[in-house]
């Protein structure tokens, strides 16, 4: 059966047969056939007021749901703007598509209007692209960019489709089945590295779970739940992981890394077997690499064979889907209980106890630093108080600098998909419009978005978005006054000289927001927080909160790249006594 | 160290883009790169040699596999195999030399291409060093121009081509694929 219909239309189609309900765009000369097709279709269409934040607010829909986002541009400028927001799905494995409209056919390689070579300006910033020059590839092109963006380690795939394409007219045969000959995804792991690890596991005396964004993108919380249930590991969250174990749940310690916890980082070093469940040994997970979790072995889990021995060579490494690797794993457990493996049982039981007393103690002496100010905001109290609002159950969206590592510190988040920020790219700008594809897709949820001043302004236009929209975020601007983490270097590594870093101009945000229709405020002293807070969570409608705080606080701990991860620096130097006279 | 490398690519556009920017992309420095149609029309047999660092051998193979147009890739470092390159080289003598230019290039086993009262212009095939030797030998008689083919290789043991089935469109979201 088939249908006459134009390539436009057949786009559409294609979109609602994957299951798009909604998509966040701009239109462009290329793209008007489409967007003549959506102007009564069912997707729901988000126009957005740039194409980065297209793509930033698919990645907020992607990593609230687990299903693919969806943007859109047109040729030229529009999918050279779409490119950060690529790279940074790319970054995180993150699953969107990313249509673009292409010059006519005819056109391509002349340097028409608005003509980019998208198709290889995207190449390197994508996990798979497609240049559709022909009516008849459209149909397929789109399902397998579904398809591989939402299958093995998910990622960023464009398709870019020509002018002359989504105008022509042609039969529509649906897709039923995708072929993609080279395309290998690993899932199952092989079971006789599954059973090494299990007996790993049994001898180890200093277990610890190193557990990142893999746990989420593969929906294995649960079964990683059940793994702790049944070994009592202690377990770390990459910032890319946080929310994959409950930061309420009894052995979770908490986020390693340059600025992670000193329990955690004290647990990696300390550590005589790593169980590293989808991570990928980031420099910023590990500082100097040498000097890493020495004392460790590793089973390292991951579905993309190339992370596993990319940075770290695992002991046992396996390469599958890690929620069908855990729920092996946890079997073979089960059924093979740490009955006799090799060495002395007692002793084991006796150096785990030892292990967790000694965890209990690193996480005492230096918990983060929760400090406040009776006459000033410190951002610790601010995410505090948002953490007390959330309780573990809001989304929060947060950009990047001091504040983000301030929130992935003070901030619980007891189920996965809550936290959502952009780890691997560290693209500011990102906060406010993730936010949007979040509260999009789950508009049930109180979602924050939290920002520091400077990237807040990077995303600025999508105000306009959130008030179209009426979505009910929570935007919070962490207002130091600077471009806060680069100023932090610049204190601690070029003799405070702050070069560039000043924002000495932020708009006046009962201002701003009324401008876009909506409530806004700005605080400043430590006894208007909670009720400030309290009343934007309770406006139906946005709620833009400037809140100001101490300007020249650092983020603590803090490892100095190059720097192995014990090596922490704890808090800022103390004042050196001056010699009197 | 050298390390070469065989790909079998589906001729799909972009698909040598892919690979290059893959290289350099990930910093690993192109010695040589041949490409052509295989027997199938619709694949390419890619020979590439890398100058890569050992440790980084089997993550150049293991990215070269992500490539979704990548049917295979395999190290030929690490199995039998034979590696071949083409020269074309053209010298300039003088007539004395010219009885000797002739029995080098037949020490070498080179065919005489072309002839003129200048030179002549000779091609030789053969492992990649011995064509460097050759080269140096050739250039103590004259001026030299040389082209050469980048390396071309084949395992001597036949390696099963693996292709992953078709899937179903139908339904969304997408299930991770089962797999035997
Ligand atoms: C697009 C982009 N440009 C530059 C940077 C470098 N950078 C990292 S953090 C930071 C400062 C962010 O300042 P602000 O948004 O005020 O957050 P704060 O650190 O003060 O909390 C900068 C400039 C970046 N990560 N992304
Ligand atoms: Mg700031």
């Amino acid at each position: 059966m088939s249908t006459l219909m134009s390539g436009a239309r057949m786009l559409a189609e294609c979109l609602a047969r994957e299951g798009v309900d909604c998509m966040f765009g701009y239109p462009g000369g290329v793209t008007l056939p489409f967007y003549d097709v959506l102007y009564d279709h069912q997707i729901r269409h988000i126009l957005v007021r740039h194409e980065e934040n297209a793509a930033f607010a698919a990645e907020g829909y992607a990593r609230a749901t687990g299903k693919v986002g969806v943007c859109c541009a047109t040729s030229g400028p529009g999918a050279t703007n779409l490119t950060t927001g690529l790279v940074d799905a790319m970054m995180d494995s993150i699953p969107i598509v990313a249509i673009t409209g292409q010059v006519t056919s005819k056109l391509i390689g002349s340097d028409a209007f608005q003509e980019a070579d998208t198709f290889g300006i995207t190449r390197p910033c994508t996990k798979h692209n497609y240049l559709v020059k022909r009516l008849e590839d459209l149909p397929q092109a789109i399902h397998e960019a579904f398809y591989v963006a939402s299958t093995g380690r998910p990622g960023p795939v464009l398709v870019d489709i020509t002018k002359d394409v989504l105008q022509a007219q042609g039969h529509y045969v649906p897709v039923t089945s995708i072929h993609l000959p080279g395309y290998k995804v690993f899932t199952e792991g092989h079971t006789g590295q599954i059973r090494r690890a299990a007996q790993l596991i049994q001898e180890s005396e200093r277990p610890l779970v190193y557990a990142g964004g893999g746990i989420i993108a593969a929906d294995a919380s649960e079964e990683l739940r059940e793994f702790v249930r049944l070994t009592d590991t202690p377990v770390v969250n990459t910032l890319m992981g946080l929310g994959s174990m409950p930061t309420e749940h009894p052995n979770f310690i908490s986020m390693p890394g340059m600025h992670g916890s000193y329990a955690a980082n004290m647990a990696m070093t300390g550590a005589d077997l790593l169980i590293a469940l989808g991570v990928r040994f980031d420099d910023r997970v590990t500082g100097r690499l040498a000097a890493f979790a020495p004392h460790a072995k590793i089973i390292h889990v991951d579905i993309d064979p190339a992370e596993v021995g990319k940075n770290r060579n695992p002991d046992v490494p396996i390469v599958g889907d890690v929620k069908r690797v855990l729920s092996k794993l946890n079997k073979i457990l089960v059924e093979t209980p740490a009955e006799a493996p090799p060495g002395n049982n007692e002793t084991r039981a006796a150096a785990r106890r030892g292990w967790w007393h000694q965890i209990r103690e690193w996480k005492a002496a230096h918990p983060y630093d929760t400090s406040t100010s009776e006459s000033e905001i410190k951002p610790q109290h601010l995410m505090a108080e948002i953490d007390r609002l959330s309780g573990g159950q809001a989304i929060v969206t947060s950009d990047v600098g001091q504040h983000q590592m301030w929130a992935a510190q003070l901030i619980r988040f007891n189920e996965p998909r809550l936290w959502i920020n952009s780890g691997g790219l560290g693209s500011m700008g990102f906060g406010l419009p993730s936010a949007i594809g979040a509260q999009m897709a789950r508009p049930e949820k109180l979602v924050f978005s939290i920002s520091g001043d400077g990237g807040f302004q990077m995303a600025i236009p999508e105000l306009a978005t959130v008030a179209n929209q009426g979505l009910p975020i929570k935007i919070i601007v962490m207002n130091n006054g600077y471009l806060g983490m680069v100023r932090q270097w610049q204190t601690l590594f070029y003799n405070d000289r702050l070069s560039s870093v000043e924002l000495s101009c932020f708009p006046d945000a009962e201002k701003l927001a009324g401008a876009y229709g909506f409530k806004g405020r700005t605080i400043s002293k430590p006894w208007e927080l909670a009720a400030a807070l309290k009343e934007a969570v309770d406006e139906p409608g946005p709620y833009l909160l400037n809140v100001k705080v101490t300007p020249f606080e650092c983020v603590y701990p803090m490892v100095p790249a190059g720097s192995a991860i014990n090596e922490m620096v704890l808090g800022p130097p103390q004042p050196v006594a001056v010699p009197a006279d | 160290m050298q390390q070469v490398i065989s790909l079998i690519l589906e001729n799909k556009p972009g698909a040598l883009m892919r690979v290059t920017g893959l290289l350099s992309q990930r910093g690993y420095n192109i010695e040589s790169l041949t490409v052509a149609r295989t027997l199938d029309p619709e694949l390419s047999r890619m020979t590439i040699v890398v100058d890569v660092d050992s440790l980084q051998r089997a993550q150049v193979i293991k990215q070269m596999n992500k490539l979704i147009n990548v049917l295979q890739a395999n190290d030929l470092s690490e199995v039998p195999a034979v590696v071949r390159e083409l020269v074309l080289l053209r010298i300039r003598t003088t007539q004395e030399s010219r009885t000797a230019v002739l029995k080098e290039a037949e020490i070498f086993g080179g065919r005489v291409v072309d002839s003129s009262s200048e030179g002549f212009a000779i091609e030789v095939t053969g492992a990649p060093e011995k064509l460097g030797e050759f080269v140096d030998v050739m250039s103590a008689y004259g001026e030299v121009d040389v082209t050469r083919s980048g390396a071309l290789a084949i395992a001597l043991d036949s390696k099963k081509l693996r292709l992953q089935p078709p899937v179903p469109t139908v339904g969304q979201p997408h299930a991770q694929p089962a797999q035997k």
